[in-house]
């Protein structure tokens, strides 16, 4: 079923590509014109105005009990941020946040690379329905096997480590699809030349594959490093010590502790949010191209 | 075995001896903690498992039989049907519209597109907590804006029906830009040409959209309908921490009760099971018929 996706590929959105002429009088034109500047805005206003208050809030004093609409901050100030750094272990937080989702997206990058390799160019039995059983894994709700995969970790001995967040994340099977994908593309007369003239299978994938997977290997990349910077339920049922917090689990934590005081809580959520938001403005189109092929977020 | 291999000529069978080596990995991971589980689930439905010690004992339907009478399953089922049945048309109408609106002249079109997306990157818990921001009963955003507007104050809390509206629209903000991104993709494979043809036919803008435009993008609202339907019957971080699935249970839905129910206080995992199970034969029943329902449909267009 995942099959009917109706993407062209890894094929880029470009945002400049064709634009449909309005038609009609110049007149009309300029009025219709006008009309879609207009919502824009609004929409634009509408989108940005939850992340502007949080910003907002997070640099404003935290004292005040705001009754009263507070659009810019008055007095802007880093209290907030030291508050709350000075009462939890925020710092470890956030380096727990960045090991757990560098070492899992350099596990599930490797995996998905080798894995859409095997799929798309090398001849093996079972190959077909090994890859459809992994795609049926796509559409597994993570709330389905919450239960089962704790018990399974747990019998593992790896709840309460890292490694219980790190060894399922790198399982995303989303990676395999893509990368698959993408390696379908590459010319199978360019893998069998190399063979031809006495590489092994490995030397054909480091030296000619990899080399052409650069734009695969970003969206991988940036997908999976927003996944596991992002993932909530599973770290909450594994990780129960406050020591080995990741930044949403810490967040949520902290959610109880200060209750209403938003200036805390705005703080801690833009120093959750700020990584992801400055990755997604640099890599845009890589994170569109990903969204758009996988489906998933 | 001494197969005659001829040059050029590719040996059949066997296939590539490294392929282990590559597949193997994912294969494995993806075998121990997704298929592996998916079968326990299977499994553990039919068991009672000890809170502390974890014993495991065999109980039959009795999970299932627990939950035909548990009032609080079927209000979390039933507001995740009604989650689903706002978000998922809410989200897919507003995104294609303004994948339209995105698609046409316009200045500034990339910031315009950026500002849309960029909910898409933020954690379900940090959407939460911008949530209990705006929606805070007592010293959230809207209720200021409300009083400096002189509009009523919404009990956005308090109120289960508003509580469930703060839901939905938190929702709404986040998922737009995911059915924007699928629809403008499509858009962008239309073929202009389309367009002008019938354009010198005389069809007006409306007709374009209507004959030209709109059933080229089928296959993109398939998609997108599968894909929101399972996100809304999986929805979980925002809930939780926007409102905990309250007042009372007018916004539990079934992955908080999933979770509440073999993680909370009462730590029934056994239970907690069935209701994972009933939570995917729900996504797999409606994936197959619309699945079937897609296939049918461009059957009887060929």
């Amino acid at each position: 079923m995942v099959a009917t996706v109706p993407t062209r590929g890894l094929t880029v959105v470009d945002a400049r590509a064709r634009t449909a002429r309005a038609p009609g009088r110049p007149g009309r034109r300029r009025v219709g014109w006008t009309l879609r500047v207009v919502a824009a805005v609004l929409v634009a206003v509408v989108m940005v105005f939850p992340l502007w208050v949080m910003l907002v809030t997070a640099f404003s004093s935290g004292s005040a009990y705001s009754q009263t609409l507070r659009l810019w901050p008055s007095e802007p100030t880093l209290d907030n941020f030291t508050r709350v750094f000075a009462a939890w272990p925020v710092g470890s937080w956030f380096a727990n946040s960045v090991a757990v989702a560098g070492v899992t997206t350099v596990l599930s990058v490797t995996v998905s690379l080798t894995g859409g390799f095997a799929f798309a160019k090398l001849r093996w039995a079972g190959r077909t329905p090994v890859f459809l059983l992994l795609l049926a894994t796509m559409m597994i709700p993570a709330q389905a096997i919450l239960v089962p995969q704790f018990r399974l970790v747990s019998s593992l001995g790896l709840v309460g480590t890292f490694w219980a967040v790190i060894l399922p994340g790198a399982a995303a099977t989303f990676g395999i699809f893509l990368a698959r994908q993408f390696l379908m593309a590459i010319p199978t007369e360019l893998v069998e030349a190399a063979r031809v003239d006495g590489a092994s299978t490995p030397r054909v994938f480091w030296s000619i594959v990899l080399p052409l997977c650069r734009p695969l290997i970003a969206v991988l990349t940036l997908l999976a490093l927003m996944y596991q910077w992002n993932d909530f339920l599973w770290p909450l049922v594994v990780l129960r010590d406050p020591a080995l917090f990741t930044l949403p689990i810490g967040l949520q934590f902290l959610q109880g502790q200060y209750l209403t005081d938003h200036g805390a809580l705005m703080a801690m959520t833009l120093l959750a949010t700020a990584p992801l938001v400055v990755l997604f403005l640099v890599f845009q189109r890589y994170f569109v191209q990903g969204l758009a092929t996988t489906g998933l977020r | 075995m001494s197969a005659p291999s001829v040059p050029g000529v590719r040996r059949q069978g066997r296939g590539d001896r490294s392929a282990p080596l590559f597949a193997g990995p994912v294969v494995l991971l993806a075998g121990l903690f997704l298929v592996l589980p998916m079968g326990l689930a299977l499994v553990f439905s039919l068991t009672e498992i000890a809170p502390l010690s974890g014993e495991v004992g065999w109980v039959g339907l009795a999970n299932f039989a627990t939950m035909a009478a548990d009032p609080t399953f079927f209000r979390s089922l039933l507001n995740t049907a009604l989650f689903a049945l706002v978000t998922v048309p809410g989200s897919m109408a507003i995104g294609l519209a303004l994948a339209l609106l995105m698609n046409s002249v316009l200045p500034a079109r990339p910031l315009f597109r950026t500002v849309v997306y960029l909910p898409l990157v933020i954690s379900g818990v940090a959407v939460g907590l911008i949530g209990s921001l705006l929606f805070n009963e007592t010293s959230g955003v809207l209720r200021a804006l409300a009083l400096a507007l002189g509009l009523p104050v919404v009990p956005w809390q308090s109120s289960g029906p508003a509580a469930f509206a703060s839901v939905v629209l938190i929702t709404l903000w986040v998922r737009v830009g995911f059915c924007m991104i699928i629809y403008l993709a499509a858009l962008q494979a239309v073929p202009p040409e389309l367009h002008e043809a019938a354009q010198v036919e005389g069809a007006s803008g409306w007709q374009r959209f209507h004959h030209v435009t709109l059933p080229l993008l089928g296959p993109a609202t398939f998609f997108l309908l599968i894909m929101s339907v399972i996100y809304s019957f999986n929805v979980f971080d925002t809930v939780f921490v926007l409102t905990g699935g309250g007042p009372g249970s007018a916004t539990e839905v079934l992955g908080t009760y999933a979770y509440d129910t073999a993680f909370g206080p009462a730590r029934d995992q056994g239970y907690g099971a069935a209701i994972g199970v009933v939570v995917f034969v729900l996504t797999m029943v409606f994936t197959l018929v619309q699945w079937r329902r897609s296939r049918a449909a461009r059957d009887g267009a060929l």
